[in-house]
Protein backbone atom coordinates (compact mmCIF):
# COMPACT_ATOMS: atom_id res chain seq x y z
CA UNK A 1 0.00 0.00 0.00
CA UNK A 2 1.40 3.40 -0.97
CA UNK A 3 1.13 6.10 1.61
CA UNK A 4 1.92 9.77 1.13
CA UNK A 5 5.00 10.77 3.04
CA UNK A 6 3.16 12.80 5.67
CA UNK A 7 0.89 9.83 6.25
CA UNK A 8 3.64 7.33 6.85
CA UNK A 9 2.75 4.49 9.12
CA UNK A 10 3.98 5.43 12.58
CA UNK A 11 4.99 2.41 14.53
CA UNK A 12 4.37 2.29 18.25
CA UNK A 13 7.51 1.34 20.13
CA UNK A 14 5.73 -1.52 21.81
CA UNK A 15 5.04 -3.04 18.38
CA UNK A 16 8.73 -3.79 18.02
CA UNK A 17 8.66 -5.73 21.21
CA UNK A 18 5.56 -7.63 20.13
CA UNK A 19 7.12 -8.32 16.77
CA UNK A 20 10.23 -9.81 18.29
CA UNK A 21 8.04 -11.95 20.52
CA UNK A 22 5.77 -13.09 17.72
CA UNK A 23 4.90 -11.37 14.41
CA UNK A 24 1.37 -12.68 14.61
CA UNK A 25 0.91 -11.12 18.02
CA UNK A 26 2.19 -7.84 16.63
CA UNK A 27 -0.29 -7.98 13.79
CA UNK A 28 -3.23 -8.92 15.99
CA UNK A 29 -2.56 -6.06 18.37
CA UNK A 30 -1.45 -3.28 16.07
CA UNK A 31 -2.86 -4.38 12.73
CA UNK A 32 -6.22 -5.71 13.79
CA UNK A 33 -6.65 -3.65 16.92
CA UNK A 34 -7.67 -6.73 18.83
CA UNK A 35 -6.28 -5.74 22.11
CA UNK A 36 -7.48 -2.55 23.55
CA UNK A 37 -5.97 -2.43 26.98
CA UNK A 38 -2.32 -2.83 26.48
CA UNK A 39 -0.89 -4.86 29.33
CA UNK A 40 2.44 -3.27 28.81
CA UNK A 41 1.64 0.29 29.79
CA UNK A 42 3.19 1.07 33.12
CA UNK A 43 0.99 3.31 35.17
CA UNK A 44 0.05 3.86 38.75
CA UNK A 45 1.90 5.71 41.42
CA UNK A 46 2.86 2.57 43.26
CA UNK A 47 5.18 1.48 40.55
CA UNK A 48 6.61 4.94 40.27
CA UNK A 49 7.40 4.93 43.95
CA UNK A 50 9.51 1.88 43.38
CA UNK A 51 11.18 3.73 40.57
CA UNK A 52 11.95 6.65 42.85
CA UNK A 53 13.57 4.46 45.42
CA UNK A 54 15.59 2.86 42.73
CA UNK A 55 16.60 6.24 41.31
CA UNK A 56 17.49 7.52 44.78
CA UNK A 57 20.23 4.97 44.97
CA UNK A 58 22.01 6.53 42.05
CA UNK A 59 23.89 9.77 42.22
CA UNK A 60 22.21 12.92 43.39
CA UNK A 61 21.20 15.48 40.80
CA UNK A 62 19.64 12.92 38.50
CA UNK A 63 16.47 14.21 36.94
CA UNK A 64 13.90 11.51 36.27
CA UNK A 65 11.12 11.75 33.69
CA UNK A 66 8.25 9.26 33.84
CA UNK A 67 6.16 8.15 30.91
CA UNK A 68 8.10 10.43 28.61
CA UNK A 69 6.77 10.70 25.06
CA UNK A 70 9.52 9.90 22.58
CA UNK A 71 9.66 9.63 18.81
CA UNK A 72 11.88 9.32 15.81
CA UNK A 73 10.78 10.94 12.58
CA UNK A 74 13.66 9.33 10.77
CA UNK A 75 12.50 5.83 11.70
CA UNK A 76 8.79 6.48 11.93
CA UNK A 77 8.55 5.45 15.57
CA UNK A 78 6.75 6.86 18.53
CA UNK A 79 5.87 5.84 22.03
CA UNK A 80 6.67 6.39 25.63
CA UNK A 81 9.56 5.58 27.90
CA UNK A 82 8.64 4.32 31.36
CA UNK A 83 11.57 6.19 32.85
CA UNK A 84 14.38 8.32 31.47
CA UNK A 85 17.17 9.49 33.76
CA UNK A 86 19.00 12.68 32.85
CA UNK A 87 22.30 12.59 34.70
CA UNK A 88 24.34 15.68 35.67
CA UNK A 89 27.18 14.54 33.45
CA UNK A 90 24.82 14.71 30.44
CA UNK A 91 24.20 11.00 30.19
CA UNK A 92 20.70 10.00 29.13
CA UNK A 93 19.62 6.68 30.47
CA UNK A 94 16.29 5.01 29.61
CA UNK A 95 14.88 2.39 31.96
CA UNK A 96 12.18 -0.02 30.88
CA UNK A 97 10.02 -1.66 33.54
CA UNK A 98 9.01 -5.26 33.18
CA UNK A 99 6.47 -7.06 35.31
CA UNK A 100 7.67 -10.57 34.93
CA UNK A 101 10.89 -12.41 35.37
CA UNK A 102 13.60 -12.25 32.82
CA UNK A 103 12.44 -13.72 29.54
CA UNK A 104 14.42 -15.98 27.30
CA UNK A 105 14.13 -13.75 24.29
CA UNK A 106 15.63 -10.35 23.82
CA UNK A 107 12.58 -8.42 22.69
CA UNK A 108 12.95 -6.11 25.70
CA UNK A 109 16.43 -5.09 24.60
CA UNK A 110 15.16 -4.28 21.16
CA UNK A 111 12.46 -2.01 22.51
CA UNK A 112 14.90 -0.26 24.83
CA UNK A 113 17.33 0.32 21.99
CA UNK A 114 14.53 1.80 19.93
CA UNK A 115 13.84 4.20 22.79
CA UNK A 116 17.50 5.16 22.80
CA UNK A 117 17.42 5.90 19.08
CA UNK A 118 14.41 8.13 19.63
CA UNK A 119 16.12 9.94 22.50
CA UNK A 120 19.21 10.50 20.38
CA UNK A 121 17.20 12.02 17.58
CA UNK A 122 15.22 14.20 19.99
CA UNK A 123 18.16 15.52 21.99
CA UNK A 124 20.98 15.30 19.48
CA UNK A 125 23.08 13.58 22.13
CA UNK A 126 24.41 10.05 22.18
CA UNK A 127 22.58 7.54 24.33
CA UNK A 128 24.85 4.62 25.03
CA UNK A 129 23.34 2.56 27.83
CA UNK A 130 20.04 1.91 29.52
CA UNK A 131 18.51 -0.71 31.75
CA UNK A 132 15.69 -3.17 32.08
CA UNK A 133 14.22 -3.22 35.56
CA UNK A 134 12.53 -6.45 36.53
CA UNK A 135 9.95 -5.70 39.14
CA UNK A 136 9.70 -9.22 40.42
CA UNK A 137 13.37 -9.59 41.21
CA UNK A 138 13.93 -5.84 41.75
CA UNK A 139 17.01 -6.09 39.58
CA UNK A 140 18.36 -3.78 36.97
CA UNK A 141 20.06 -5.23 33.96
CA UNK A 142 22.22 -2.86 31.96
CA UNK A 143 21.95 -2.88 28.20
CA UNK A 144 24.64 -1.31 26.02
CA UNK A 145 23.28 -0.06 22.73
CA UNK A 146 25.82 -1.59 20.41
CA UNK A 147 25.79 -1.62 16.62
CA UNK A 148 24.14 -5.02 16.50
CA UNK A 149 21.18 -3.85 18.52
CA UNK A 150 20.87 -0.64 16.54
CA UNK A 151 20.87 -2.55 13.28
CA UNK A 152 18.34 -5.00 14.67
CA UNK A 153 16.00 -2.12 15.53
CA UNK A 154 16.26 -0.65 12.07
CA UNK A 155 15.49 -3.91 10.34
CA UNK A 156 12.67 -4.66 12.78
CA UNK A 157 11.12 -1.27 12.00
CA UNK A 158 11.17 -2.03 8.29
CA UNK A 159 9.68 -5.46 8.90
CA UNK A 160 6.94 -4.15 11.18
CA UNK A 161 6.06 -1.42 8.72
CA UNK A 162 5.70 -4.00 5.97
CA UNK A 163 3.69 -6.26 8.26
CA UNK A 164 1.24 -3.62 9.42
CA UNK A 165 0.58 -2.26 5.97
CA UNK A 166 -0.18 -5.70 4.61
CA UNK A 167 -3.55 -7.35 4.93
CA UNK A 168 -2.37 -10.81 5.87
CA UNK A 169 -1.97 -12.10 9.36
CA UNK A 170 1.23 -14.10 9.86
CA UNK A 171 0.82 -17.74 10.87
CA UNK A 172 1.10 -18.78 14.51
CA UNK A 173 4.47 -19.64 15.96
CA UNK A 174 5.51 -23.21 15.45
CA UNK A 175 8.20 -25.58 16.58
CA UNK A 176 10.16 -24.59 19.62
CA UNK A 177 8.91 -21.00 19.43
CA UNK A 178 5.37 -22.25 20.05
CA UNK A 179 6.12 -22.48 23.76
CA UNK A 180 5.73 -18.70 23.84
CA UNK A 181 2.05 -19.24 23.11
CA UNK A 182 1.74 -20.63 26.62
CA UNK A 183 2.21 -17.26 28.25
CA UNK A 184 0.77 -15.15 25.47
CA UNK A 185 -2.24 -13.13 26.57
CA UNK A 186 -3.68 -13.21 23.06
CA UNK A 187 -3.93 -16.94 22.93
CA UNK A 188 -7.71 -16.98 23.06
CA UNK A 189 -7.97 -14.54 20.18
CA UNK A 190 -5.16 -15.99 18.12
CA UNK A 191 -6.32 -19.58 18.45
CA UNK A 192 -3.06 -21.13 17.34
CA UNK A 193 -4.66 -24.59 17.64
CA UNK A 194 -7.43 -23.68 15.27
CA UNK A 195 -5.12 -22.17 12.70
CA UNK A 196 -2.62 -24.94 13.22
CA UNK A 197 -5.38 -27.35 12.29
CA UNK A 198 -5.64 -25.82 8.82
CA UNK A 199 -5.19 -29.18 7.15
CA UNK A 200 -7.80 -30.74 9.40
CA UNK A 201 -10.14 -27.88 8.56
CA UNK A 202 -9.68 -28.49 4.88
CA UNK A 203 -10.35 -32.19 5.31
CA UNK A 204 -13.45 -31.48 7.32
CA UNK A 205 -14.69 -29.08 4.70
CA UNK A 206 -14.31 -31.79 2.10
CA UNK A 207 -16.47 -34.19 4.08
CA UNK A 208 -18.91 -31.48 5.09
CA UNK A 209 -21.61 -32.80 2.81
CA UNK A 210 -21.05 -36.41 3.83
CA UNK A 211 -22.85 -36.91 7.15
CA UNK A 212 -21.82 -40.04 9.02
CA UNK A 213 -24.16 -42.97 8.78
CA UNK A 214 -24.15 -43.76 12.48
CA UNK A 215 -27.83 -44.49 12.74
CA UNK A 216 -28.99 -46.63 15.64
CA UNK B 1 -12.09 -14.47 25.17
CA UNK B 2 -10.75 -17.41 27.12
CA UNK B 3 -13.10 -16.47 29.89
CA UNK B 4 -16.78 -16.76 29.25
CA UNK B 5 -18.29 -13.74 30.81
CA UNK B 6 -21.85 -13.76 31.92
CA UNK B 7 -24.68 -12.03 30.24
CA UNK B 8 -26.94 -10.16 32.60
CA UNK B 9 -30.53 -10.60 31.48
CA UNK B 10 -33.00 -8.22 33.08
CA UNK B 11 -36.63 -9.07 32.51
CA UNK B 12 -38.30 -7.08 35.29
CA UNK B 13 -40.18 -4.20 33.69
CA UNK B 14 -39.23 -0.77 35.03
CA UNK B 15 -36.01 -2.00 36.57
CA UNK B 16 -33.30 0.62 36.78
CA UNK B 17 -29.64 -0.27 36.34
CA UNK B 18 -26.91 1.96 37.60
CA UNK B 19 -23.17 1.99 37.95
CA UNK B 20 -21.89 1.79 41.50
CA UNK B 21 -18.12 1.72 41.63
CA UNK B 22 -17.13 -1.31 39.63
CA UNK B 23 -20.52 -2.96 39.92
CA UNK B 24 -23.91 -2.86 38.27
CA UNK B 25 -26.80 -2.34 40.63
CA UNK B 26 -30.24 -3.51 39.61
CA UNK B 27 -32.91 -1.39 41.32
CA UNK B 28 -36.58 -2.27 41.33
CA UNK B 29 -38.96 0.19 42.98
CA UNK B 30 -36.12 1.95 44.78
CA UNK B 31 -34.85 -1.33 46.16
CA UNK B 32 -31.57 -2.93 45.37
CA UNK B 33 -32.31 -6.36 43.94
CA UNK B 34 -28.93 -7.39 42.63
CA UNK B 35 -25.36 -6.20 42.49
CA UNK B 36 -22.90 -7.73 40.02
CA UNK B 37 -19.24 -6.88 39.48
CA UNK B 38 -18.79 -5.37 36.03
CA UNK B 39 -15.83 -7.54 35.17
CA UNK B 40 -18.05 -10.61 35.36
CA UNK B 41 -20.27 -9.25 32.63
CA UNK B 42 -19.71 -9.47 28.91
CA UNK B 43 -23.10 -8.15 27.91
CA UNK B 44 -26.38 -6.80 29.21
CA UNK B 45 -29.61 -7.95 27.64
CA UNK B 46 -32.63 -5.95 28.68
CA UNK B 47 -36.25 -6.76 28.02
CA UNK B 48 -39.05 -4.25 27.85
CA UNK B 49 -38.75 -1.06 29.79
CA UNK B 50 -35.49 -1.46 31.60
CA UNK B 51 -33.55 1.75 32.14
CA UNK B 52 -29.86 2.39 32.44
CA UNK B 53 -28.09 5.27 34.10
CA UNK B 54 -26.04 7.43 31.74
CA UNK B 55 -22.92 6.54 33.73
CA UNK B 56 -23.48 2.83 33.21
CA UNK B 57 -24.25 3.35 29.54
CA UNK B 58 -21.05 5.36 29.12
CA UNK B 59 -19.01 2.77 30.91
CA UNK B 60 -20.39 -0.07 28.77
CA UNK B 61 -19.64 1.87 25.61
CA UNK B 62 -16.12 2.52 26.79
CA UNK B 63 -15.41 -1.11 27.63
CA UNK B 64 -17.03 -2.45 24.48
CA UNK B 65 -19.58 -4.31 26.57
CA UNK B 66 -22.68 -4.83 24.54
CA UNK B 67 -26.07 -3.65 25.70
CA UNK B 68 -29.03 -5.04 23.81
CA UNK B 69 -32.69 -4.22 24.22
CA UNK B 70 -35.24 -6.85 23.27
CA UNK B 71 -38.98 -6.67 23.45
CA UNK B 72 -41.00 -9.16 25.50
CA UNK B 73 -40.91 -11.87 22.90
CA UNK B 74 -37.21 -11.46 22.32
CA UNK B 75 -37.37 -9.35 19.17
CA UNK B 76 -34.39 -7.12 18.76
CA UNK B 77 -35.05 -3.45 19.42
CA UNK B 78 -31.85 -1.59 19.96
CA UNK B 79 -28.23 -2.00 20.80
CA UNK B 80 -25.52 0.17 22.25
CA UNK B 81 -22.56 0.61 20.02
CA UNK B 82 -19.31 2.06 21.31
CA UNK B 83 -16.51 3.28 19.08
CA UNK B 84 -16.27 1.11 15.97
CA UNK B 85 -13.80 -1.57 16.79
CA UNK B 86 -12.03 -4.21 14.85
CA UNK B 87 -10.42 -3.66 11.62
CA UNK B 88 -11.49 -1.99 8.45
CA UNK B 89 -9.29 -4.40 6.49
CA UNK B 90 -11.30 -7.30 7.85
CA UNK B 91 -14.56 -5.65 6.87
CA UNK B 92 -13.15 -4.96 3.41
CA UNK B 93 -12.35 -8.64 3.09
CA UNK B 94 -15.87 -9.48 4.22
CA UNK B 95 -17.36 -7.16 1.60
CA UNK B 96 -15.11 -8.49 -1.13
CA UNK B 97 -16.12 -12.06 -0.33
CA UNK B 98 -19.79 -11.16 -0.32
CA UNK B 99 -19.45 -9.56 -3.74
CA UNK B 100 -17.65 -12.57 -5.13
CA UNK B 101 -20.64 -14.79 -5.91
CA UNK B 102 -18.58 -17.97 -5.92
CA UNK B 103 -16.98 -17.37 -2.53
CA UNK B 104 -20.27 -16.33 -0.99
CA UNK B 105 -21.90 -19.49 -2.28
CA UNK B 106 -19.18 -21.67 -0.76
CA UNK B 107 -19.73 -20.04 2.63
CA UNK B 108 -23.49 -20.23 2.35
CA UNK B 109 -23.27 -23.93 1.52
CA UNK B 110 -21.12 -24.57 4.57
CA UNK B 111 -23.67 -22.73 6.69
CA UNK B 112 -26.58 -24.77 5.37
CA UNK B 113 -24.61 -27.99 5.76
CA UNK B 114 -23.93 -27.05 9.39
CA UNK B 115 -27.58 -26.32 9.97
CA UNK B 116 -28.88 -29.52 8.44
CA UNK B 117 -26.20 -31.74 9.95
CA UNK B 118 -26.87 -30.38 13.40
CA UNK B 119 -30.61 -30.77 12.90
CA UNK B 120 -30.02 -34.33 11.87
CA UNK B 121 -27.99 -34.87 15.00
CA UNK B 122 -31.03 -33.91 17.09
CA UNK B 123 -33.14 -36.50 15.24
CA UNK B 124 -30.53 -39.22 15.63
CA UNK B 125 -30.19 -38.60 19.31
CA UNK B 126 -33.96 -38.68 19.55
CA UNK B 127 -33.92 -42.01 17.73
CA UNK B 128 -31.38 -43.46 20.16
CA UNK B 129 -33.49 -42.39 23.11
CA UNK B 130 -36.89 -43.20 21.58
CA UNK B 131 -39.30 -45.16 23.77
CA UNK B 132 -41.34 -46.65 20.94
CA UNK B 133 -40.33 -48.44 17.79
CA UNK B 134 -42.62 -46.25 15.72
CA UNK B 135 -40.92 -43.06 16.89
CA UNK B 136 -37.56 -44.57 16.31
CA UNK B 137 -38.49 -45.52 12.76
CA UNK B 138 -39.89 -42.06 12.05
CA UNK B 139 -36.69 -40.44 13.24
CA UNK B 140 -34.33 -42.82 11.47
CA UNK B 141 -36.24 -42.34 8.25
CA UNK B 142 -36.13 -38.56 8.57
CA UNK B 143 -32.42 -38.68 9.36
CA UNK B 144 -31.82 -40.71 6.18
CA UNK B 145 -33.78 -38.27 4.06
CA UNK B 146 -31.93 -35.39 5.64
CA UNK B 147 -28.62 -37.03 4.79
CA UNK B 148 -29.70 -37.22 1.15
CA UNK B 149 -30.59 -33.55 1.30
CA UNK B 150 -27.16 -32.71 2.73
CA UNK B 151 -25.37 -34.64 0.00
CA UNK B 152 -27.24 -32.59 -2.59
CA UNK B 153 -25.89 -29.28 -1.28
CA UNK B 154 -22.76 -29.18 -3.46
CA UNK B 155 -25.03 -29.32 -6.50
CA UNK B 156 -26.62 -26.01 -5.60
CA UNK B 157 -25.11 -23.58 -8.08
CA UNK B 158 -27.07 -20.55 -6.96
CA UNK B 159 -28.13 -19.14 -3.63
CA UNK B 160 -31.76 -19.69 -4.56
CA UNK B 161 -31.19 -23.36 -5.30
CA UNK B 162 -29.35 -23.65 -2.00
CA UNK B 163 -32.18 -21.99 -0.12
CA UNK B 164 -34.53 -24.46 -1.78
CA UNK B 165 -32.56 -27.42 -0.42
CA UNK B 166 -32.38 -25.75 2.94
CA UNK B 167 -36.13 -25.21 3.05
CA UNK B 168 -36.82 -28.85 2.13
CA UNK B 169 -34.40 -30.05 4.78
CA UNK B 170 -35.87 -27.82 7.46
CA UNK B 171 -39.38 -29.02 6.64
CA UNK B 172 -38.33 -32.66 6.93
CA UNK B 173 -36.70 -31.95 10.24
CA UNK B 174 -39.59 -30.09 11.80
CA UNK B 175 -42.10 -32.66 10.58
CA UNK B 176 -40.39 -35.42 12.51
CA UNK B 177 -39.42 -33.36 15.54
CA UNK B 178 -42.57 -34.27 17.56
CA UNK B 179 -41.22 -37.82 17.63
CA UNK B 180 -38.43 -36.53 19.87
CA UNK B 181 -40.99 -35.29 22.38
CA UNK B 182 -42.16 -37.63 25.08
CA UNK B 183 -45.58 -39.14 24.49
CA UNK B 184 -47.62 -37.07 27.00
CA UNK B 185 -45.76 -33.90 26.14
CA UNK B 186 -46.61 -34.29 22.50
CA UNK B 187 -50.25 -33.70 23.30
CA UNK B 188 -49.53 -30.68 25.44
CA UNK B 189 -47.39 -29.14 22.74
CA UNK B 190 -49.02 -29.87 19.41
CA UNK B 191 -46.57 -28.79 16.76
CA UNK B 192 -46.92 -29.23 13.07
CA UNK B 193 -44.82 -26.73 11.23
CA UNK B 194 -42.67 -23.78 11.93
CA UNK B 195 -44.64 -20.57 12.38
CA UNK B 196 -43.15 -17.19 13.08
CA UNK B 197 -44.17 -13.60 13.52
CA UNK B 198 -46.06 -14.42 15.60
CA UNK B 199 -45.65 -18.04 16.65
CA UNK B 200 -48.98 -19.84 16.61
CA UNK B 201 -48.35 -22.59 19.11
CA UNK B 202 -46.42 -22.98 22.33
CA UNK B 203 -43.49 -24.94 20.92
CA UNK B 204 -43.00 -22.41 18.16
CA UNK B 205 -43.13 -19.65 20.74
CA UNK B 206 -40.49 -21.45 22.77
CA UNK B 207 -38.03 -22.01 19.95
CA UNK B 208 -38.59 -18.52 18.54
CA UNK B 209 -37.67 -17.04 21.87
CA UNK B 210 -34.57 -19.22 22.13
CA UNK B 211 -33.52 -18.30 18.59
CA UNK B 212 -33.73 -14.66 19.61
CA UNK B 213 -31.40 -15.29 22.55
CA UNK B 214 -28.90 -17.21 20.44
CA UNK B 215 -29.11 -14.58 17.70
CA UNK B 216 -28.20 -11.85 20.18
CA UNK B 217 -25.14 -13.91 21.15
CA UNK B 218 -24.18 -14.55 17.53
CA UNK B 219 -24.42 -10.87 16.76
CA UNK B 220 -22.28 -9.97 19.75
CA UNK B 221 -19.72 -12.59 18.75
CA UNK B 222 -19.43 -11.15 15.24
CA UNK B 223 -19.12 -7.63 16.53
CA UNK B 224 -16.45 -8.70 18.97
CA UNK B 225 -14.24 -10.03 16.21
CA UNK B 226 -14.88 -6.93 14.09
CA UNK B 227 -17.16 -8.40 11.43
CA UNK B 228 -20.15 -6.47 10.17
CA UNK B 229 -23.24 -8.37 11.36
CA UNK B 230 -25.37 -6.88 8.60
CA UNK B 231 -23.54 -8.33 5.62
CA UNK B 232 -24.26 -12.01 5.23
CA UNK B 233 -23.60 -14.69 2.65
CA UNK B 234 -26.66 -16.90 2.87
CA UNK B 235 -29.08 -14.25 4.06
CA UNK B 236 -29.61 -11.39 1.69
CA UNK B 237 -28.83 -7.89 2.77
CA UNK B 238 -31.85 -5.89 3.89
CA UNK B 239 -31.93 -2.67 5.88
CA UNK B 240 -31.92 -3.38 9.57
CA UNK B 241 -31.43 -7.11 9.15
CA UNK B 242 -28.44 -8.72 10.84
CA UNK B 243 -27.83 -11.00 7.88
CA UNK B 244 -24.45 -12.37 8.98
CA UNK B 245 -25.72 -12.97 12.52
CA UNK B 246 -28.61 -14.90 10.97
CA UNK B 247 -26.11 -16.92 8.94
CA UNK B 248 -24.18 -17.78 12.07
CA UNK B 249 -27.40 -18.59 13.92
CA UNK B 250 -28.15 -21.36 11.41
CA UNK B 251 -25.36 -23.54 12.81
CA UNK B 252 -26.63 -23.13 16.33
CA UNK B 253 -30.41 -23.38 15.99
CA UNK B 254 -30.58 -27.12 16.54
CA UNK B 255 -27.83 -27.70 19.12
CA UNK B 256 -28.37 -24.59 21.25
CA UNK B 257 -32.06 -23.82 20.87
CA UNK B 258 -34.08 -26.81 19.66
CA UNK B 259 -32.34 -29.28 21.88
CA UNK B 260 -32.80 -27.09 24.93
CA UNK B 261 -36.46 -26.54 24.06
CA UNK B 262 -37.01 -30.29 23.83
CA UNK B 263 -35.24 -30.90 27.13
CA UNK B 264 -37.28 -28.20 28.84
CA UNK B 265 -40.62 -29.63 27.78
CA UNK B 266 -39.62 -33.28 28.13
CA UNK B 267 -38.57 -32.65 31.71
CA UNK B 268 -41.66 -30.60 32.44
CA UNK B 269 -39.63 -27.51 33.28
CA UNK B 270 -41.72 -25.61 30.77
CA UNK B 271 -45.45 -26.27 30.71
CA UNK B 272 -48.45 -24.99 28.82
CA UNK B 273 -49.13 -22.57 31.69
CA UNK B 274 -45.92 -20.74 30.82
CA UNK B 275 -47.50 -19.32 27.68
CA UNK B 276 -50.12 -16.69 26.93
CA UNK B 277 -52.53 -17.34 24.09
CA UNK B 278 -53.64 -14.12 22.51
CA UNK B 279 -56.87 -13.33 20.76
CA UNK B 280 -56.56 -14.41 17.15
CA UNK B 281 -54.09 -17.23 17.69
CA UNK B 282 -50.68 -15.84 18.58
CA UNK B 283 -48.88 -17.66 21.40
CA UNK B 284 -46.10 -16.12 23.48
CA UNK B 285 -44.12 -17.06 26.54
CA UNK B 286 -45.33 -15.25 29.64
CA UNK B 287 -43.09 -13.65 32.29
CA UNK B 288 -42.65 -16.81 34.29
CA UNK B 289 -41.92 -18.84 31.18
CA UNK B 290 -39.37 -16.37 29.90
CA UNK B 291 -37.55 -16.44 33.21
CA UNK B 292 -37.35 -20.22 33.20
CA UNK B 293 -36.06 -20.27 29.63
CA UNK B 294 -33.47 -17.56 30.20
CA UNK B 295 -32.14 -19.26 33.31
CA UNK B 296 -31.90 -22.58 31.52
CA UNK B 297 -30.17 -21.00 28.54
CA UNK B 298 -27.71 -19.20 30.76
CA UNK B 299 -26.88 -22.44 32.57
CA UNK B 300 -26.48 -24.29 29.33
CA UNK B 301 -23.97 -21.73 28.11
CA UNK B 302 -21.76 -22.43 31.10
CA UNK B 303 -21.65 -26.16 30.44
CA UNK B 304 -18.58 -27.38 28.62
CA UNK B 305 -17.98 -29.83 25.83
CA UNK B 306 -14.91 -30.93 23.96
CA UNK B 307 -14.54 -28.78 20.89
CA UNK B 308 -14.07 -30.98 17.83
CA UNK B 309 -11.31 -28.81 16.37
CA UNK B 310 -9.67 -27.28 19.40
CA UNK B 311 -9.77 -30.57 21.27
CA UNK B 312 -10.24 -28.78 24.53
CA UNK B 313 -13.05 -28.22 26.98
CA UNK B 314 -15.01 -25.26 25.77
CA UNK B 315 -17.98 -23.56 27.41
CA UNK B 316 -20.96 -23.88 25.12
CA UNK B 317 -21.50 -20.13 25.29
CA UNK B 318 -18.16 -19.57 23.58
CA UNK B 319 -19.02 -21.59 20.49
CA UNK B 320 -20.46 -18.64 18.54
CA UNK B 321 -17.31 -16.66 19.34
CA UNK B 322 -15.07 -19.43 18.11
CA UNK B 323 -17.04 -19.68 14.87
CA UNK B 324 -17.02 -15.91 14.40
CA UNK B 325 -13.28 -15.88 14.84
CA UNK B 326 -12.82 -18.78 12.47
CA UNK B 327 -14.93 -16.95 9.90
CA UNK B 328 -12.85 -13.81 10.32
CA UNK B 329 -9.68 -15.85 9.89
CA UNK B 330 -11.08 -17.43 6.76
CA UNK B 331 -12.09 -14.09 5.28
CA UNK B 332 -8.60 -12.78 5.98
CA UNK B 333 -7.21 -15.90 4.33
CA UNK B 334 -5.54 -16.99 7.50
CA UNK B 335 -7.03 -20.45 7.03
CA UNK B 336 -8.10 -22.16 3.85
CA UNK B 337 -11.54 -23.34 4.84
CA UNK B 338 -14.50 -22.33 6.92
CA UNK B 339 -16.16 -25.22 8.68
CA UNK B 340 -19.39 -24.70 10.57
CA UNK B 341 -19.79 -25.89 14.12
CA UNK B 342 -20.72 -29.55 13.95
CA UNK B 343 -22.43 -31.02 16.97
CA UNK B 344 -21.34 -34.53 17.79
S1 LIG C 1 -0.68 -17.41 20.88
FE1 LIG C 1 1.32 -17.87 19.98
S2 LIG C 1 1.09 -17.55 17.79
FE2 LIG C 1 -0.63 -16.57 18.80
S3 LIG C 1 -0.03 -14.47 19.05
FE3 LIG C 1 0.50 -15.52 20.95
S4 LIG C 1 2.60 -16.18 20.68
FE4 LIG C 1 1.83 -15.64 18.66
Amino acid sequence: MQRPSDDRLQIPLSALNQYAYCPRRCFLIHGEGEFRDNVHTVSGTLEHEQVDRQAGESKAGVRVEYALPVWSDALGLSGRCDVVEFHPDGAIYPVEYKHGKRKQWDNDDLQLTAQALCLEEMTGKPVTTGAIFHQQSKRRREVAFDDNLRRAVKSAVVAVQALLSSAACPPPLCGIDARRCGECSLRGICQPELIGSDRELEQLSQTLFEPEEELP
Amino acid sequence: MTLLQNTLYVTTPDAYLRLEGETVCVMVEQQRRLQVPLHHLGALVLFDHVMLSPALLGRCAEDGRSVVWLNRSGRFQARLEGPVNGNILLRQAQFRTAEDGRAALVLARATVAGKLRNSRQVLMRGAREAKSGADRDTLVKAARLLAIQIRKLPQAETLDALRGFEGDGARLYFESLPAVMREPVREQFPFEARSRRPPRDAFNALISFLYALVLADCRAALETVGLDPQLGFLHAVRPGRPALALDLLEEFRAPLADRLALTLINRGQIQPGDFDCREGGAVLLNDKGRKTVITAYQERKQETLTHPLLQQDTPIGLLPHIQARLLARFLRQDVRAYVPYLQR
